[in-house]
């Protein structure tokens, strides 16, 4: 898609798009409805079997946490002649709520870790999803880098799995999200 | 597969700055949590850190030249400072840093903060503070995974030893009370108007605290007695984002992962160190988890009636209480429990008391349906 697109036409063109009805969509914060849009594309495949998919473990990361939308909730407090703090905002405070749309989303019931790091870091997330593989806690885990910040976005996804074609490496991560 | 045990640990809370003094406190059932001023003129029940006595402790024990932290900085720093003087291994390459926080330094979004501060908004930019402080060599992993921070923090350390990418490490957890805190959870309507009772039928939300903890681990164990990390597991209830699961789904399905992996039946754990918020749904969820495992007869407690809810320190604290559980042979009473409260028995710990504790179970749930759960276990050689 044409990267100059405000991340309000971009999310909006993608959703209509992909033909999704879902409506909780437009309830999300900015970075939940990329990590959404990232998450949809990989996850609805005919190659996971709806068993290993409710274990799947979800690794995501960033650079900015949910500071978009914590900068929205301390807009409403900061004057207390109109102080008024919204629920529906405050709950999305914090950045593994990303993991928990994705979760309900796509019904898995698995892991779940959200790292806060300076940049990408494919060693991170590689170490970490050997783990959980070598672990016996998951067959399958989406990792990915989602990060919202002063208007900028960008979101990466993939998928690390026991068997697969490419050799699962730092570097051939960082080939991948610097490709992008 | 590597063992990993405990090394070290440090709680730092308004009951005091080391973790006997925080253990001795709690022993004579003392709750840091008092009535406080924090937004306006309404009072609510909290657990502060004192500023001053922070400062002062910090230019005694920090002995920093460019001394420009931030409070929930200072906290972190120096339990630290006392975790990693305790601790059985110094710091190499092969350490690891890891920082566990739901907010970071949130009270800077305030614009009347120091605007020279600004960035460190961004947690890596306190994770670089930490890290340069002591002189960590690896860039270090901020988990910011809701309530269950912390617990899952020591998960992922003992993973990333037990497979060796790392020899051992330090795990930092903390968070403020900051207006921007406390007014989502008034809105969420989740705050209570007394110190927060879990499990107890009279509860009605949570007691929000401020807090550092930290903890050292490591794959090598120099000494004849000591806690092993046996199991652990997490798991999301994909079910709300902001409630608890009706079934307890999550948690069921992270404590029977930790079961699983650490080959203990349920009838072998001696203490269950719950989350215990106090809130009405997310300790009935927890007693309905429990009780699917059949846990019901062993003794449990909530500490949050000591410290408050402490976001990214809480699950560390309650480790380390569960650890000098497991050391002393000592359970402490769930302050705040009276009346039981949730529709499945649960053995709520009444009074302190000796038992021989050899392995419990410590678990943590929170927003985005994320439970973690990790079993310990006291070994002798």
């Amino acid at each position: 898609m044409d990267p100059k697109l405000s991340f309000l036409e971009f999310s909006k063109k993608a959703y209509k798009e992909q033909n999704f009805d879902y409506p909780k969509f437009f309830k999300m914060d900015n970075l939940s409805k990329l990590a959404f849009l990232a998450s949809d594309v990989l996850c609805n495949n005919d190659i996971i079997k709806a068993e290993d998919k409710e274990h799947m473990a979800i690794v995501l990361s960033n650079r900015s946490s949910s500071l978009d939308t914590d900068r929205k909730h301390q807009s409403t407090i900061i004057d207390t002649k109109s102080y008024y703090p919204s629920p529906a905002l405050f709950v999305y405070t914090l950045p593994n709520i990303t993991i928990g749309e994705i979760s309900i989303r796509q019904k898995i019931k698995g892991e779940n870790a959200f790292f806060v790091l300076d940049k990408f870091n494919a060693e991170i997330l590689t170490q970490y999803a050997a783990s959980l593989i070598k672990n016996k806690k998951s067959n399958f885990v989406l990792c990915g880098w989602v990060d919202y910040d002063k208007r900028k976005y960008n979101g990466f996804m993939y998928i690390v799995a026991r068997n697969g074609i490419y050799k699962h490496s730092k570097e051939f991560i960082n080939k991948i999200f610097n490709s992008n | 597969m590597k063992p990993v045990y405990i090394s070290s640990n440090n709680i730092l809370s308004p009951l005091g700055f080391n973790t006997a003094e925080n253990i001795s406190q709690i022993s004579r059932e003392k709750s840091a949590i008092k009535l406080q001023n924090i937004i306006g003129k309404i009072p609510s029940y909290a657990a502060l850190i004192d500023n001053d006595y922070l400062n002062q402790v910090f230019k005694a024990q920090a002995n920093c030249d460019i001394c420009d932290f931030t409070k929930l900085e200072k906290m972190m720093l120096l339990s630290l400072i006392d975790t990693i003087s305790k601790s059985s291994f110094s710091i190499t390459d092969r350490t690891l840093l890891i920082i566990s926080t739901t907010k970071g330094n949130i009270d800077i979004l305030n614009s009347k903060i120091n605007h020279k501060l600004k960035n460190r908004i961004y947690l890596s930019e306190l994770g670089k503070k930490i890290k340069n402080f002591f002189g960590f060599k690896n860039e270090p992993i901020i988990l910011s995974n809701a309530c269950v921070s912390g617990v899952l923090a020591i998960v992922v350390a003992k993973r990333l030893i037990q497979n060796e990418f790392y020899d051992n490490a330090f795990i930092v957890g903390g968070d403020l009370i900051s207006e921007f805190t406390l007014s989502g959870f008034q809105s969420l309507q989740a705050i209570s108007d007394r110190p927060c009772k879990p499990f107890s039928k009279y509860r009605n939300g949570i007691t929000l605290g401020e807090a550092a903890a930290s903890l050292a681990i490591t794959s090598t164990n120099n000494s004849e007695k000591t806690i092993q990390i046996i199991g652990d597991g997490s798991s999301n209830d994909a079910n709300h984002i902001s409630g608890p699961s009706r079934n307890g789904e999550g948690l069921y399905r992270s404590i029977q992962s930790a079961l699983e992996e650490s080959k203990t039946s349920p009838e072998r754990l001696d203490y269950i160190s719950a989350h215990g918020t106090g809130t009405l749904y997310n300790d009935e969820m927890e007693a309905i988890a429990f009780n699917r495992v059949k846990l019901e007869d062993v003794p449990i407690n909530g500490l949050k009636g000591y410290f408050g809810h402490t976001l990214g320190a809480s699950g560390i604290i309650e480790t380390i209480v569960g650890l000098h559980s497991m050391n002393n042979n000592i359970l402490y009473t769930s302050l705040g429990t009276d009346e039981l409260g949730v529709s499945v028995p649960l053995n709520v710990i009444r009074k302190t008391q000796k038992r021989n504790i050899k392995t419990i179970l410590k678990t943590a749930s929170g927003f985005g349906g994320c439970n973690t759960a990790i079993i310990f276990k006291k070994i002798k050689f």
